[in-house]
């Protein structure tokens, strides 16, 4: 089999993992489950780390995957700070 | 030290593992914070891994990334109000796309260098460059919106929609010379109108809409990072980027469905357009209809006796900071007896589950809040509703009226129950711009002013003894 089609087939068969563990999301998560994936998706770090460090990368291309390196850490530290933040927040009634 | 190929597969399948569980975690409160955890665990994992894996040569450029991304998100997280939710999140989804642009021309370029581009990767480029460049640039004009920046009002001109699908031609045109001959120009030309494209896609649609534009940004952000992972050849980045994605796409749906509405009739953007114009003499109209208007001191006649008060917040308590206030109303009508309940419309507010985190926020436990299917059919039995700065979702046009716009919404059914106090700054109708049938019936009345000024004035009067 063909990578790109190995690479498809992981594709399809994430978006269903996807779709049934998102349903499971209770309502009142759904800032923090957008917070939380914004943070996740910072995943493409690992792209941006792969460019930046490449043995033969040209300096445009180190630029390049400098700031990508730069935006992806935001999202990553961010999203999951302001996540944590906000779940710390969530108490049920103490009395 | 440097790990092989598939030490470095097997640990991106445990980041994976981790990702699912941190998402898992998110089904019930008492496990969200441990879920998130994960989802650190994971990121930590996926990188050491990639960082281990031998195709990483130099660190400079990416310690210095990685520093002072970690010092701006970190301070970002931590100084962010939890009203300017959205506005971060919407800062943070152009971050991703900005991103898969970036790392999609790093990747041109250095496969270009090493001579190793071919037309499947040059396609798969593209797309990753397309899908980031329109979260991008869609999501700064999301930010701008809700940071106010720009006007929140539908942007329309004639010939919009022929426009945006003149240009995704072009964008396709420009995307399959760049994978047939690997023109630079044509690369070039296709990632600048990309830009372009997400900005006429989100300046049609109006601010009220931004639950299900940040839910759709979302969903785009990890399509983007799906793509990248297509041109990498990276399971992990596939994985994590169709999770995000259908993450985004579920919310969207949720939403619209919250709306009655469909994907298709928000994205095409508009509704709530009109209304803007008559607003003084929509107000002395319903004057004229008779809508009761009551001070602090009658709600509390009616509430500091009552058996159960339900308070429904919407997008005015954000606006007016009232939630301290409310908690703090909550607190006394409690120590009286009263059980009090919140009742959440799943688009209140300006992003999924917006209300949720600001009532948690002013240390309303999580108990007390309900969604809008597990409340409704308390309102009969409750003798007091307060209604702080929502107006649509109560409208009970949505049930009764088949020529309203809004009919076949799903509302809160606020107007069953014995009282209805709605504080509100004026008569001007909600977004939908139809009149709220509500304020017409003869169990409710308004209370006019500012939420948290309203709000403090009925703790106050409470305090004081009452009557």
């Amino acid at each position: 089999m063909p990578d790109t089609l190995v690479a498809l087939y992981v594709f399809v068969l994430s978006c269903f993992i996807g779709y049934w563990v998102i349903w499971g999301v209770t309502p009142s998560l759904h800032t923090p489950l957008v917070a939380l994936t914004n943070a996740i998706s910072g995943i493409i770090i690992v792209g941006a780390l792969l460019v930046t460090g490449y043995q033969e990368a040209g300096t445009a291309a180190e630029i390049f995957g400098f700031f990508a390196v730069l935006l992806a850490s935001i999202n990553v530290f961010g999203g999951f700070l302001v996540t944590n933040r906000m779940l710390a927040m969530f108490k049920k009634k103490q009395k | 030290m440097q790990i092989s190929a598939n030490i470095q597969a097997i640990a991106y399948l445990a980041s994976a593992i981790f990702f699912i569980f941190a998402l898992k975690g998110l089904t019930h409160p008492t496990s969200a914070r441990r879920g998130n955890y994960y989802g650190m665990a994971g990121m930590v994992v996926a990188v050491v891994a990639t960082l281990l894996g031998g195709e990483v040569q130099s660190y400079g450029f990416i310690i210095a990334g990685v520093a002072a991304g970690a010092v701006i998100g970190a301070v970002l997280a931590a100084k962010i109000q939890m009203t300017a939710m959205p506005q971060l999140v919407a800062a943070l989804h152009s971050f991703v796309g900005m991103a898969a642009v970036l790392v999609a021309i790093g990747t041109y370029l250095n496969r270009e260098a090493a001579g190793t581009l071919n037309s499947v990767l040059m396609a798969e480029l593209s797309v990753g460059i397309i899908i980031g460049a329109i979260t991008f640039s869609g999501s700064v004009i999301a930010f701008g919106k809700l940071q106010g920046l720009i006007s929140g009002k539908p942007l329309q001109f004639k010939g919009q929609h022929m426009l945006n699908a003149l240009l995704a031609v072009v964008i396709t045109a420009f995307a399959f010379h760049f994978g047939m001959t690997g023109s630079v120009v044509s690369l070039t030309l296709m990632t600048l109108l990309a830009f372009v494209l997400g900005v006429l896609l989100i300046i049609p649609i109006g601010g009220a809409d931004m639950p299900v534009i940040i839910s759709m940004l979302n969903s785009y952000s990890g399509w983007a990072a799906a793509a990248t992972g297509f041109t990498l050849q990276n399971n992990l980045l596939i994985i994590v980027g169709a999770l995000v994605g259908f993450s985004g796409a579920i919310l969207s749906y949720i939403m619209c469905r919250a709306m009655n509405r469909s994907i298709i009739n928000v994205v095409f953007g508009g509704f709530g357009s009109e209304g803007g114009g008559g607003e003084s003499s929509a107000a002395a109209q319903a004057m004229e209809k008779g809508v009761r208007s009551a001070s602090v001191e009658d709600a509390i006649y009616w509430m500091e006796d009552a058996n159960r008060v339900i308070i429904v917040p919407g997008y005015g308590m954000a606006v007016a900071q009232a939630q301290h206030a409310i908690k703090e109303l909550m607190e006394l009508l409690e120590q009286r007896g009263v059980e009090v309940k919140f009742a959440i419309h799943p688009v209140a507010g300006r992003m999924p589950g917006h209300m949720n985190v600001l009532l948690a926020e002013a240390d309303i436990p999580y108990d007390h809040v309900l969604e809008m299917d597990e409340i409704n059919p308390d309102f009969p039995s409750t003798d007091v509703t307060l209604v702080v700065g929502a107006n649509d979702v109560t409208n009970p046009a949505a049930k009764t009226d088949p020529s309203s716009p809004i009919y076949g919404m799903p509302i809160l059914e606020v107007s069953k129950s014995k009282q209805v106090y709605v504080i509100k700054r004026s008569m001007r109708p909600g977004y939908a711009g139809v009149e709220n049938l509500l304020y017409f019936q003869d169990n409710c009345s308004l209370i006019f002013g500012d939420a948290k000024d309203v709000c403090e004035g009925l703790a106050t009067v409470l305090k004081g003894g009452g009557h």
